[in-house]
């Protein structure tokens, strides 16, 4: 599937396309089918995201989203070096979905 | 060092208040953000993996303990406790917000310091000799002369949409410790036959995509024309660089192109015309800026130290350097921790290092483009209770230039250009030798690490260097042998097909084992690749 | 701004009437079409002439006393070469017109200026009140160039 992101214009944050908002967290992004184009320009229009792009990803069985490419990964989790840091710091098995 | 005056001062709110301006009108939607991107990139803010990172100049790698102990606050009060030094002799944020930039720009500038050029088409941070002033091989102390450049190059309104980004160096030493002809000029005072003092001018060196190293274009400029000649050089430059492709817009593609020879003549032809035209600073001006570099008050005082803790005397023989005075030493404070991040630190050990320097340097530290910080002035008969409390910080690793002493830039773990990790390389490296106790044994061995062909890591220049590239999504590392980015500079050669990440780690093993086999009396790795070549190597690692 | 007669929407000529949004000059705004920089050197008896940015501004040297306008066009504002073109045409001494043209934004005016830019005409109008601001950017300055002004370092040993 084909999923969205960027950063928070103010605060830089990596947001994900839920279909109707932005979330930090990659599992709620929706396939946004063919409409990528629309809503990059609509949301960068409005400055609610900032250099917005479009990947590939994967829906997992467990319903979660994986995206295709390492470093999409590495933006969804954080750091592999500061797992403390990543938004999964409890569970340091995190950083082997990134790799 | 360098105090501002209210002009340098009034400069740098200036430029606070320009960027605030810009900050608002970009969330004001008035900028688009192709529009502010230059604007940010020229007060050092990026878009990168996880958030924006501000990188803040430290001119020519120098700074105070008030300076440095406000890098720490920085970090705890708008980051998330920590920072990061790089390979420009600066320090870079990780977590920063838009809406905070201008007010830690502020906050910089209470203490004479900002992140005007730290990145952007313009002339960057001026880098020096981290033992500047110090050291007791040096002809003069270059910071003045750094100092001038600074001066002339900050808001240069010439120079500021440049091909590509511009990185200038000045050292004063024969022995190079700033890779100062790996820069796109790189200055080093000298003193001619008539003993007079001027500046040796090589342009169009680098790393990147295509490493070059700086062919002398000048081996004498007159130091009451050095900005009229450096003028000279950028002008040329801007006026003829390519523009049409990114990858070939450094001056290192327009002095290969033309050929250095043509390149140098039209830099002389520019020169001449230029003489005329007022372009230089009033030569007070420089008579102005070599008293702030003025020795401090040294005093005699013990020569030697007490070896009789072994820890003690394996960190002084490793990590300090010989003082211009005999009574003091520069010291060097590893930021490379055993699987630790090189070159990170946190709020509380910049603190403490400031604190340190307070203490025991007068009141003075310098960044390494190593990523390690330096006290330059410690009296020897202070040293076992600094490195008593660098222990205790967690500070006193003692590893320089050692296989542990790893460069590594950010890699794909922070940086959006990356093509594969470099830190968890560094921190395997340094752990699995450490471990296996063969760090002493491999004596100087300068190991660099870069996640994408950017080069931040300086890999082309490590005695063995480290490539991430993209494999079919994956990540893979190419090895090479043979660079220094001293005086003996040399570019490294590719040993042959990539490796995934454990593979390359058991290669910089592979090629220590045949270093120590091979190696002759006194033989640092890189004279035994010298003499023995690539092929034992290639053979090591790859079989026939 | 310093001591610059300051004339905001003055009148206007070059590519077209209206586009001239800022000129710190006090004379008579001429009327004339400008033609390339090839076509000026071959042409005796052109008056304005458009620089683009691979041109060799010095090759007007020649004809400066002739010229009354300059135009130097920045296509995209990220290629700077204009900025060295007009500190060359005002190090050899023409006084006339110096119009920055094209992609001439807010953030770009104060270095324009500094390099001897003495009309402005951008692409798109310029929000007025930044525009002023980014004029006065600077109280005091590093480097000589083409304004004259006198230099920190100078101010210092004065
Ligand atoms: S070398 Fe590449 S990956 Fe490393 S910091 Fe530079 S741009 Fe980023």
């Amino acid at each position: 599937m084909k999923i969205l992101t960027g950063n928070d214009l103010k605060t830089g944050a990596v947001v994900w396309w839920t279909g109707n908002d932005w979330s930090i967290y990659v599992d709620d992004a929706v396939d946004v089918g063919d409409q990528a184009e629309e809503i990059m320009a609509r949301e960068e229009a409005a400055r609610r995201v900032n250099v917005p792009y479009s990947l590939d990803a994967e829906r997992e069985d467990d319903g979660k989203v994986r995206p295709a490419h390492i470093k999409d990964r590495v933006r969804a989790l954080g750091p592999t070096v500061r797992p403390d840091l990543t938004l999964k710091p409890q569970s340091p098995e995190a950083i082997d979905w990134v790799i | 060092m360098y105090k501002y005056d209210n002009y340098d001062q009034q400069m740098v709110d200036a430029r606070v208040e320009e960027f605030r301006g810009q900050a608002k009108r970009r969330l004001e939607g008035k900028l688009t953000e192709d529009q502010f991107k230059p604007l940010r990139l020229m007060n050092g803010l990026y878009l990168q993996l996880h958030a924006y990172m501000l990188r803040v100049a430290i001119p020519y790698g120098t700074l105070n303990s008030a300076q440095m102990s406000a890098l720490g606050d920085i970090a705890d009060k708008y980051d998330r406790g920590y920072g990061h030094f790089t390979t420009r002799q600066n320090i870079q944020y990780n977590w920063i917000k838009l809406e905070d930039a201008a007010d830690i720009l502020a906050d910089l500038s209470k203490v004479e310091m900002h992140a005007i050029q730290t990145s952007g088409n313009c002339i960057r941070n001026i880098s020096s000799d981290h033992f500047a002033g110090a050291t007791h091989d040096e002809l003069v102390d270059p910071r003045p002369y750094a100092e001038l450049l600074r001066q002339w190059s900050s808001f240069h309104p010439e120079f500021t949409y440049l091909p590509r980004k511009f990185k200038i160096a000045v050292i004063a030493a024969e022995k190079d410790r700033a890779a100062m002809r790996l820069h796109d000029i790189g200055i080093q005072i000298v003193k001619n036959d008539a003993g007079e003092i001027g500046a040796r001018f090589f342009v169009g060196g680098g790393m990147g995509r295509t490493p070059m190293i700086a062919p002398m274009i000048r081996d004498f400029v007159p130091l009451d024309q050095l900005v009229t000649y450096a003028e000279g050089c950028l002008r040329v430059y801007n006026r003829y660089g390519r523009r049409d492709n990114k990858y070939k817009a450094r001056i290192k593609i327009l002095v290969h192109e033309l050929g250095a020879e043509e390149y140098t003549r039209q830099v002389e032809e520019e020169f001449a015309h230029l003489l005329d035209q007022g372009v230089e600073p009033p030569r007070p001006e420089l008579e102005r800026l070599k008293p702030f570099f003025a020795d401090p008050p040294f005093e005699d005082g013990p020569k030697t130290v007490d070896r009789s803790d072994p820890d003690f005397a394996l960190w002084v023989d490793r990590n300090t350097h010989r003082h211009k005075h005999d009574s003091y030493v520069s010291a060097v404070i590893s930021l490379k921790p055993v699987g630790g991040i090189p070159g990170d630190a946190t709020g509380e050990q910049i603190r403490t290092m400031a604190r340190l320097a307070k203490q025991y340097s007068f009141d003075e530290l310098r960044v390494m483009h190593t990523q390690n910080i330096v006290l330059p002035h410690v009296k020897i008969a202070d040293l076992h209770a600094l490195w008593t409390e660098l222990d205790a910080a967690e500070l006193g690793a003692p590893n320089l230039d050692t296989i542990e002493d790893i460069i590594a830039c950010p890699g794909l773990d922070y940086c959006a250009l990356a093509n594969a990790r470099s830190i968890p390389l560094a921190q395997r490296i340094s752990e699995r030798f450490d471990k296996s106790g063969k760090t002493a044994e491999l004596g100087e061995l300068k190991l660099k690490i870069s996640g994408c062909i950017n080069a931040c890591g300086h890999h082309h220049a490590g005695h063995i260097g480290i490539l991430g590239v993209d494999k079919k999504g994956k990540e893979n590392y190419q090895l090479s042998l043979g660079g220094s980015e001293a005086e003996d500079v040399s570019l490294a050669k590719i040993t042959g097909p990539g490796f995934d990440e454990d593979g390359v780690i058991e290669a910089v093993e592979t090629v220590t084992d045949v270093y120590i086999a091979q190696r002759e009396d006194g033989e640092r790795f890189l004279d035994t690749y010298r003499r023995i070549g690539m092929s034992p190597f290639k053979e090591a690692l790859y079989g026939k | 701004m310093g001591n610059d007669s300051f004339d905001s929407e003055a009148g206007s000529l070059g590519v077209s009437p209206d586009e001239v949004q800022f000129r710190f000059r006090d004379d008579e705004v001429a009327d004339h079409g400008t033609v390339t920089v090839d076509a000026c050197c071959d042409q005796t008896n052109a008056t304005a002439v458009r620089i683009e940015p691979g041109d060799d501004a010095r090759a007007l040297l020649p004809f400066l006393d002739r010229l009354a306008l300059v135009e130097v066009n920045f296509p995209t504002f990220g290629d700077g070469r204009g900025y060295s073109a007009a500190r060359i045409l005002r190090e050899a001494g023409y006084t006339g017109e110096l119009r920055a043209v094209g992609d001439v934004l807010i953030d770009q005016l104060s270095h324009m200026r500094r390099c001897g830019f003495d009309a402005f005409a951008p692409d798109k109008r310029l929000d007025e009140e930044d525009a002023v601001k980014a004029f006065a950017t600077w109280d005091n300055v590093y480097q000589s160039a083409a304004d004259g002004r006198k230099t920190i370092q100078e101010l210092r040993h004065e």
